[in-house]
């Protein structure tokens, strides 16, 4: 039973770490520009399919960092060409927009590389589990949450330490006295625009070598990482970090006693946050209302 | 902006006008006769009824409210699962199939409308798409009961009335059109009525302004989960008419995907006006027919769809004339 416990636990904090990378993306967007990016599992699908062609050439370490660039790059110019037009426009219209984005990424991808799951090759020593007790933990799990644990720190780091950083959080509370203080709203947006792609695009390489390629990879971490951000409170990253851990743990404990009920107890916690706390665990009240 | 607002809200509600019912009924009453004519099927015609309803209920929140749905089709599928699961467990009735089933989506709409009315903008809507996957994966995942992804099966709609006044809608064809063209007619007089009504003029002026409606001392909270529940019934209803369509409901008739349809639809129509949604509905379900007949990436275009209109095509096709006739 502790070893079902525990591989169960080990289960939860890896999906738990993709939902956090995935809902601190799409929260970034959402707090500065007021946008729900539908798109964002399919710029994470991206980023697992370029990993997927870039690491015969460049091995796996390359594409690792070279993936997420290119997403963040390919998430600059969907921002420039499309998304910057309606940021003053009824939030209808920015939906509409990345939910047909993400239907032409979605079957981009599936034109490019195939209907079918692809293996995403990993280096043989990732591949090993640490001991021969504890078969489940793989040295690539670890190093999958530890990559996760880092990008979220330093995610944390920039925006509490360089300007940029300062300039995003302070967009977040009121983005038109940052404006009139002298900064480019504009590249603001489509920087940080870009930085919820790279995150997005990370979790794409390493969930590409916890559960392979398919076109549609994103879509199921799409709707938890809706209701991670829910959760741990709009406006608030911290709340969003609590949230996506929290959902990841609640489903995966849920597997050990009734693995029914595992994609429901997300939704519960959902309704009973709306119910007894609407703003969210660390939500402030008014944000985006 | 203000211009156009106002003009739409002084020429509201443009079915009023004579003319324009006439026509738009006059078509809807002779679809079967011309059709055919054009290499259409009366399903199809059927399919449009049916999405048109659902998308005008969605727009007595969308265009009328203001407020920001990206969840209804929760409310059309539970509408459709509520008809289907009540012919094939409960009773072989098609009129008590369409009340339970308008029953289930609207109740789940009013309670869930409840938890969210505070909510605004982009907030509101990620809670509606959120909730709304709750009945998908419910649907999905109970397979004894629902039929899991397959959907469910083994259900047919009954003929309606009594003896001498029974009407066979078991076939497909023009008999059970009608049935549905007169579903839809009631359906969307009562909305008529509503939305012209102080309480559909109380909606707007929350719309418009929603900080001055409050300060008139209207109950903006309690008008808006009023305008949400409304709308969640006239969806469900629609959906409980889409498994009757086609004796069939799945879990995709609960999916986002369907919401963003409906939400397009409606943009496409013209989100500010009354009739707007069934022109998009028939719009986007002929585009929807034939590209998904001519080609395997039809993602891509619908996607495009999606994205075009939104770009270059904000105010819909009503909506561009009403602006062309205002200038």
């Amino acid at each position: 039973m502790a070893q079902v416990i525990l591989f169960n636990v080990t289960n939860g904090l890896i999906i738990g770490a993709f939902y956090v990378l995935m809902a601190l993306g799409l929260s970034l967007i959402l707090n500065l520009s007021n946008v729900i990016n539908f798109a964002h599992g399919n710029f994470l699908a991206l980023g697992g399919y370029l990993a997927f062609t870039l690491s015969p050439t460049l091995g796996y370490w390359g594409a690792l960092l070279i993936s997420p660039l290119l997403t963040a790059l390919i998430g600059v110019a969907v921002e420039r060409l499309m998304i910057r037009r309606i940021y003053n426009r009824d939030p209808v219209y920015s939906l509409l927009l990345t939910f047909g984005l993400a239907f032409v990424m979605q079957d981009a991808a599936r034109y490019i590389w195939g209907p079918n799951g692809l293996p995403m090759g990993l280096p043989d020593a990732l591949a090993q589990p640490v001991t021969a007790d504890l078969f489940f933990i793989t040295w690539y799990r670890i190093f999958m949450v530890t990559i996760v644990i880092v990008a979220v720190i330093g995610l944390f780091a920039f925006l509490r330490y360089t300007r940029i950083g300062l300039r995003i959080r302070a967009g977040t509370l009121d983005l038109e006295t940052v404006a009139s203080l002298g900064v480019n709203v504009r590249h603001l947006r489509t920087f940080n625009f870009a930085v919820g792609c790279l995150l997005a695009g990370l979790s794409g390489v390493l969930a590409a070598g916890q559960i392979g390629l398919n076109p549609n990879m994103g879509d199921d971490l799409l709707m938890p990482s809706f209701i991670a951000i829910i959760v741990g409170g709009v406006g608030s990253l911290i709340g969003t970090l609590f949230g996506g851990l929290l959902i990841g743990m609640a489903a995966a404990l849920t597997t050990v006693f009734y693995p029914a009920a595992s994609e429901a107890v997300i939704y519960a916690i959902l309704m009973i946050v709306l119910l007894i706390r609407p703003r969210g665990l660390l939500g402030e009240e008014g944000m985006l209302s | 902006m203000s211009v156009a607002t106002l003009t739409s809200v002084a020429r509201f509600p443009e079915g009023r006008r004579p003319l324009v019912l006439i026509a738009i009924w006059a078509v809807l009453l002779t679809v079967p006769f011309w059709l055919p004519l054009l290499g259409g099927y009366t399903a199809l015609a059927g399919r449009v009824l049916v999405f048109g309803l659902a998308a005008m209920g969605l727009n007595m929140l969308l265009g009328f409210t203001g407020v920001l749905s990206f969840g209804h089709a929760a409310y059309f599928g539970l509408g459709a699962y509520g008809a289907g699961l009540t012919l094939r467990y409960l009773v072989h009735s098609t009129p008590l199939a369409m009340l339970a089933g308008t029953l289930l989506g609207g109740l789940a709409g009013t309670l869930f409308g409840m938890l969210i009315v505070r909510r605004r903008g982009v907030y509101f809507a990620m809670c509606t798409i959120a909730f709304g996957q709750l009945w998908y994966y419910l649907a999905y995942s109970w397979n004894s009961f629902t039929g899991g992804f397959d959907g469910l099966r083994d259900f047919h709609r009954e003929a309606v009335g009594f003896g001498p006044l029974t009407l066979d809608i078991t076939d497909a064809g023009t008999p059970f059109y009608y049935f549905l063209l007169a579903i839809f007619a009631a359906a969307v007089a009562l909305m008529g009525l509503l939305l012209r009504s102080p309480f559909g003029r109380t909606l707007l002026a929350i719309r418009e302004n929603e900080r001055r409606a409050r300060s008139l001392g209207i109950p903006v909270e309690r008008h808006i989960w009023l305008s949400f529940s409304i709308s969640c019934f006239f969806t469900a209803l629609a959906g409980t008419l889409y498994a009757l369509l086609n004796n069939f409901a799945d879990p995709l008739a609960l999916h986002y995907s369907l919401s963003g349809y409906f939400v397009v639809m409606t943009v496409i129509g013209g989100m500010r006006t009354f009739w707007g949604p069934l022109l998009g509905a028939a719009v986007f379900v002929v585009l929807q027919d034939y590209i998904s007949s001519m080609t395997v990436n039809w993602m891509s275009f619908i996607g495009a769809i999606f994205i075009l209109v939104v770009l270059f095509f904000p105010r819909g096709l009503l909506g561009t004339r009403r602006r062309i006739a205002a200038t």
